[in-house]
């Protein structure tokens, strides 16, 4: 082991190296690609641009069903956009938070979401047939010439409702309304009585799509009203995640700088567990699909500042210990094993603030604890596991073993 | 060594200070809210030409066709902000239209804007869970130190960290900056961060206590500060740079969350050494005293 250490070291030290730099660039081996960790990690709105809107439930005494069902009925019609990965979620117990990204207009959005959707059929007299309560399911199937139709099913009802209406306007047309829209009108060729009907004559796949998808999300079981509504500029967003770039790699190098300078030796050793620990909690954030916002980048970059400190801990404490005459072994374990106790208990009560902050916390203020959690725990991992690891390297080599460079 | 103890008032009475004056423009003037918290809406624009006074004018001329609440500011030197209480979610319309003629006059790309409105009750409830969220989280940690440490150690740490709040929030109410939700943010990063730092600075008198049982309580408190003094030092510094790096390079979204941060490390560096340990030896003596007077 002891012969060994110093090529262990310097292998250490080149992988690390090595993964920052794929991290920070990707690598490119022609028709394999690894990506850099910028491009892997979800970004928030804030900065890839969208629109964010609150709504809130305005009906009284709702069932938490209602509010499940109507994000459900909210998923789909801004599935019906064509966005990629927007979010829906329930905040609280009357409010629903949309992110739509790559959209820019939320005067679009909003008439999308709050649609209040009153469904109707109309007979060819302006009859009313059936309404949105009616319709149980609504689908895309296809006939046996593979063409694409659109498959309804009734409830109760609308079976007897629809029985009737399709008898009395045989080979006449029924036109379905979504408020003052006409999604589609089709002639009545049978007299339908099981409740189940289809629509034949889509033009394509994506027609038959958006009828389905229209009538089976019909009337949202609530009113809604947007109480914040957030447009983000793309240009904006990007420029946000550049500076916000440009400010981490200012934070991060003076921070390696100064561990440099002012402990040497260990503060290489620091250094090098740093990065470990940058590159450990990007990977938390893709491997759990975290979503990264501003705020989410801010918490970030102070748990780097606070990552530090317990190889300062560390650090300050296996002085004292060489200063009461220790070898630089035993110096480095008692160290390690006294500086335990602070670590653990002042990053546990820092963990304590960041639940309480995910647990209470709204959109953008839960994505800022999140980092946060992660960012404390994998610094207590790294401290504890990484740089224990290289600094009982470093005393290895022949070198390096004087007490001097540890602050002796 | 550093003789923090003996100056106990003097540290007490800064702190007390900046707190009363804080306190007096909180009574006074109040905070300022900002649209998250108090309603309204906000417009930004990069407008792709250094803004000068004239524009910022014909500019507030074109708001005022819309509301008469507006206020017009610049950021980045090019950059173009447009606050409104009235200008709510109801108006939407007014401020598609609003957009559209500011677009059309300076030639940008109406969809480039960065638009946000709140309704007023949103705020009422980020207000009451900021609130909610302080004091779950002070009675956790309270909790937390009173199992690890002792009970002293608890309350000390927690007084030091209302002490902390106290002093960001003065800061918020004498400079009249807006207070967002990133704010509730900082405070409780602000909680986390100053525990962690008082923490230290107790591990220290703990572990101290078990092996220097004939020093008074002044001297066991100053012993541990000194000891810890160094690593208390390169603890803020290097947490200093990164959010710093952030409130000078970042956006302005990011500076609104970067400065409370600033404010509050600063604040809970200082609070751990001079406000958490003195209180922890006055309570010691007072019980010591105590138990000497019913002995």
């Amino acid at each position: 082991m002891k012969e060994k250490s110093p090529f262990i070291f310097t292998l250490l030290l080149a992988l690390i190296i090595f993964l920052a730099y794929l991290a920070a660039f990707g690598l490119d081996f022609g028709t394999f690609r690894i990506l850099p960790m910028g491009k892997l990690i979800k970004q928030g709105l804030d900065l890839k641009g969208g629109v964010y809107v609150v709504e809130e439930i305005q009906d009284k005494n709702i069932q938490s069903d209602t509010v499940d069902a109507t994000i459900q009925q909210i998923k789909e019609r801004v599935d019906k956009f064509g966005v990629v990965d927007p979010t829906i979620v329930k905040e609280g117990t009357r409010r629903i938070r949309i992110e739509i990204p790559g959209i820019s207009d939320p005067q679009k959005a909003l008439e999308l979401i709050g649609k209040t959707g009153n469904l109707r059929f109309v007979g060819p007299d302006k009859s009313e047939i059936l309404t949105g309560k009616d319709v149980k399911n609504s689908f895309v199937s296809f006939d046996e010439n593979n063409q694409p139709q659109v498959a309804l099913q009734l409830n109760d009802s609308g079976k007897t409702k629809f029985a009737d209406a399709t008898e009395k306007f045989m080979n006449q047309e029924i036109s379905i309304y979504l408020d003052e829209d006409l999604v589609q009108s089709a002639t009545v060729q049978a007299h339908i009585t099981d409740g189940n009907a289809v629509i034949t004559n889509m033009k394509s796949n994506e027609e038959a799509t958006r009828v389905a998808s229209l009538i089976k999300s019909g009337a949202l079981p609530v009113t809604l009203k947007a109480e914040n509504v957030r447009t983000i500029g793309p240009s904006l967003g990007a420029d946000a995640l550049s500076r916000s770039i440009t400010a981490g790699a200012v934070g991060i190098s003076l921070v390696l700088l100064f561990m440099l300078l002012y402990y040497r030796l260990p503060g290489f050793v620091a250094d090098m567990a740093l990065v470990v620990f940058i590159l450990l909690d990007l990977l938390i954030f893709v491997v759990f699909n975290v979503t990264l916002t501003l705020p989410g980048i801010s918490g970030f970059l102070l748990t780097i500042g606070m990552a530090v400190d317990a190889n300062v801990l560390i650090f300050e404490r296996i002085r004292e210990e060489l200063k009461t005459g220790k070898t630089l072994h035993a110096a480095l374990n008692a160290g390690f094993h006294r500086a335990m106790t602070s670590i653990i208990d002042s990053n546990v009560t820092t963990i304590i603030a960041g639940i309480v902050l995910a647990i209470l916390g709204s959109g953008p203020v839960k994505g800022f604890a999140v980092t946060l959690i992660t960012g404390v725990v994998a610094s207590m991992f790294t401290a504890i596991t990484v740089t224990k690891f290289l600094l009982g390297l470093v005393i290895n080599i022949k070198v390096f073993d004087n007490p001097k460079y540890f602050g002796a | 060594m550093f003789k923090i103890i003996e100056k106990t008032k003097i540290w007490f009475t800064f702190s007390i200070l900046i707190i009363c004056v804080g306190m007096g423009f909180l009574a006074v003037k109040g905070l300022k809210y900002g649209i998250e918290f108090g309603g309204g809406a906000v417009l930004q624009a990069d407008l792709k030409k250094t803004i000068n006074y004239e524009d910022i004018n014909s500019i507030r001329q074109m708001t005022s066709k819309y509301t008469d609440d507006a206020q017009v500011s610049t950021v980045d030197s090019t950059g173009i902000v447009i606050r409104s209480g009235n200008l709510a979610n109801e108006q939407t319309q007014k401020m598609e239209q609003l957009k559209a003629d500011i677009s059309k006059k300076y030639n940008i790309d109406p969809n480039t804007w960065t638009t946000e409105s709140v309704g007023p009750s949103v705020g009422r409830e980020l207000r009451q869970n900021a609130i909610l969220a302080i004091v779950i989280a002070s009675i956790a940690m309270l909790l937390y130190v009173a199992v690890r440490f002792e009970i002293r150690f608890g309350v000390a740490a927690v007084l030091a960290l209302i002490h902390d709040i106290l002093i960001t929030l003065s800061v918020y109410a004498i400079l009249q900056i807006p207070v967002n939700s990133s704010f509730i943010a900082a405070i409780l990063t602000i909680l986390g961060y100053s525990i962690n730092d008082t923490i230290v600075v107790f591990d220290r008198i703990r572990e101290n206590m078990r092996f220097m049982k004939r020093v008074s309580y002044e001297e066991l408190a100053d012993v541990s500060i000194t000891q810890t003094m160094a690593r208390s030092i390169n603890t803020i510094l290097t947490t200093l740079f990164t959010i710093t790096a952030v409130y000078f390079i970042g956006v302005s979204a990011v500076k609104e969350l970067a400065l409370p941060l600033i404010i509050g490390i600063i604040s809970g560096c200082y609070s751990s050494i001079f406000i958490a340990s003195p209180i922890w030896v006055l309570w010691k003596n007072a019980d010591k005293r105590k138990s000497l007077a019913n002995a």
